[in-house]
């Protein structure tokens, strides 16, 4: 319906202008409803105040590990996720439809439903961990658990652009490169990865920010501790119950990061990614 | 789709929402409120059994609880929560209230609680006693320190320091094998059910007879014992201040203490 006005012009000027204010005044209650929030966030603490709280351990133990894990579960979805997303985009095999269900679930998932599932298979009485166990691995009340909780929860983000990507790359382009012998490695080294690098840090950057903002499933399967396993999300909800000031600043820096990572990857591909991104733009649709 | 529709269709939106908005702000046939109770997560079965007979007896008042962290009913009254009655698993959030002007009237004492460790049946770190939880690798699982558990949980440990048959630094030993602060004290049951911690301090309200079969209580020494102190008040805010004035005298009277009791709980002592 949103293309309804502008690709005609009106029969009667009145009526699209009508539709016009509908249509801003959607987009300014939208807006609205997601700004204010944020509005009410920043209102409340001054920058005195946020560079005080900073500098105090609860915040820095929770914003190192924030960054650690979060980035950590963001290159393991990479490297998981681009092979994955890849034989998903170009490939038929049996049961696709089944796996592409499953490699969806976690982004519906109620996070603490996801945390206990992972603790059901990862926790020392779950039917992986146990073998873990035996294999001196423990899982539960780690750094590598929040990990794993966050690459849980994330790797959807990142597989479902990362294989639009791959799907959106020009076939002819290809079969050019095979033309000029370059190997298959070759041609997704040359070839295919540039043209889909949109896409993948699209994936990535969404993938990233929702590890970043991971809480129900890491304080399900991984526990609170500060220092090991209280990331930034838990440390708001507990300074929530008792230090609202704290509790303020790490809201604003979450919010500040993860708006940066959105806003940083999304104007990235123009500007660094060379002349390869260009054609690989999403929009263009690939002839086949 | 033609264009035309789309102003016509915008209008049977507008037309539907004004119907549905307009009833709701004149004075219906109005249903009593609800009482809303909030509660700490501990007297989750207690209260509602209290609940369930305190309907009974007033019938029209239908009784809401609101089961949570002490500190979290706390903070959630602080920032406008609407409610009549709270009950605090202890005097600090039940004052943290009451400094900010939230009750109408007297705090009262209405139970007490006492402290249990647990262990999970398979008992994995092969706990046989208390001393057991300073060895080296032991996964203990405590209420956050905002939590009333987890405080009780630290004051007991510190308690227990330095007493007959512990050593000295038994609480900061204990203490650095802490694995998970949770935020009520039923997840530190969880935790310990699943078998993924190998012990956690909770009330011994929390193991009732049925929790018994999964996991194993110790009690902890009588001199050592932290005694838990719910309070109970009317909240300034409450929409029907008499009729929570008597749901507070029923959980004080004689058939609520017995409830309490049931679950597990001790009666209120004398005093306030």
């Amino acid at each position: 319906m949103s293309g309804v006005t502008p690709v005609q012009p009106p029969p009667r000027a009145r009526r699209g202008r009508l539709v016009r204010v509908a249509v801003a005044a959607a987009i300014a209650l939208l807006l609205a409803l997601v700004t204010l929030p944020f509005a009410g966030l920043l209102a409340r603490v001054s920058p005195a105040a946020l560079a005080s709280r900073l500098a105090t351990p609860a915040v820095l133990d929770a914003l190192r590990l924030s960054l650690v894990t979060s980035l950590a579960a963001t290159a393991v979805v990479v490297l998981l996720g681009v092979p994955t997303a890849y034989v998903l985009a170009t490939r038929d095999f049996p049961g696709k439809r089944m796996v592409e269900v499953l490699l969806a679930l976690p982004m519906v998932l109620p996070p603490t439903v996801a945390g206990f599932a992972l603790l059901m298979a990862f926790g020392r009485m779950g039917l992986a961990g146990q073998w873990l166990q035996a294999a001196g691995w423990t899982l539960p009340f780690t750094t590598a658990g929040v990990v794993l909780a966050q690459v849980f929860m994330a790797a959807p983000f990142f597989i479902s652009p990362a294989r639009a990507g791959f799907a959106g790359v020009d076939r002819r382009l290809l079969e050019t490169a095979a033309t000029l012998r370059a190997s298959e490695a070759q041609r997704f080294w040359r070839v295919v990865l540039p043209l889909a690098a949109p896409s993948l840090l699209a994936g990535v950057s969404l993938a990233g920010a929702r590890a970043l903002g991971e809480f129900g499933a890491t304080i399900t399967f991984a526990g609170n501790l500060p220092g090991v396993t209280q990331t930034m999300p838990l440390a708001v909800y507990v300074a929530l119950q008792s230090d609202l000031d704290t509790a303020v600043v790490l809201s604003v820096i979450l919010l500040v990061m993860s708006f940066g990572l959105l806003l940083g990857l999304r104007a990235a591909p123009a500007g660094w990614l060379g002349t390869g991104a260009r054609a690989g733009r999403p929009g263009r649709a690939p002839a086949r | 789709m033609s264009r035309r529709r789309a102003p016509r269709a915008a209008r049977a939106v507008l037309a539907c929402a004004l119907a549905l908005a307009l009833p709701a702000g004149a004075p219906a046939a109005e249903p009593p409120a609800p009482l809303r109770v909030s509660a700490a997560a501990s007297l989750a079965e207690a209260f509602t059994e209290i609940a369930r007979g305190f309907e009974r007896s007033h019938p029209g008042v239908a009784v809401r609880l609101n089961l949570a962290g002490s500190q979290q009913l706390a903070a959630q009254l602080e920032h406008g929560a609407v409610a009549d009655v709270f009950a605090s698993a202890d005097e600090r959030w039940m004052e943290h209230v009451a400094a900010r002007g939230l009750l109408a009237g007297e705090a009262r004492t209405f139970a007490r609680n006492r402290l249990v460790v647990i262990v999970p049946r398979t008992n994995p770190a092969r706990i046989g006693r208390l001393q057991d939880l300073a060895r080296r690798g032991v996964k203990l699982v405590l209420g956050a320190d905002a939590v009333p558990v987890g405080r009780y949980s630290r004051e007991a440990l510190e308690r227990l320091a330095g007493s007959e048959g512990f050593e000295r630094d038994f609480a900061r030993r204990v203490l650095a094998n802490v694995v998970s602060e949770e935020e009520n004290v039923r997840a530190v049951v969880g935790k310990v059910q699943l078998g993924e911690a190998d012990a956690g301090i909770v009330y011994r309200s929390d193991v009732p007879p049925a929790l018994e079969r999964s996991v194993r209580t110790f009690e902890l020494p009588e001199a050592a014992d932290v005694i838990a102190h719910y309070r109970i008040a009317v909240l300034a805010g409450a929409t029907r201040p008499e009729v929570a004035r008597a749901f507070v005298e029923r959980v004080l009277s004689s058939e609520g203490q017995a409830a309490l009791v049931r679950r597990g709980l001790l009666p209120a002592a004398a005093g306030p």
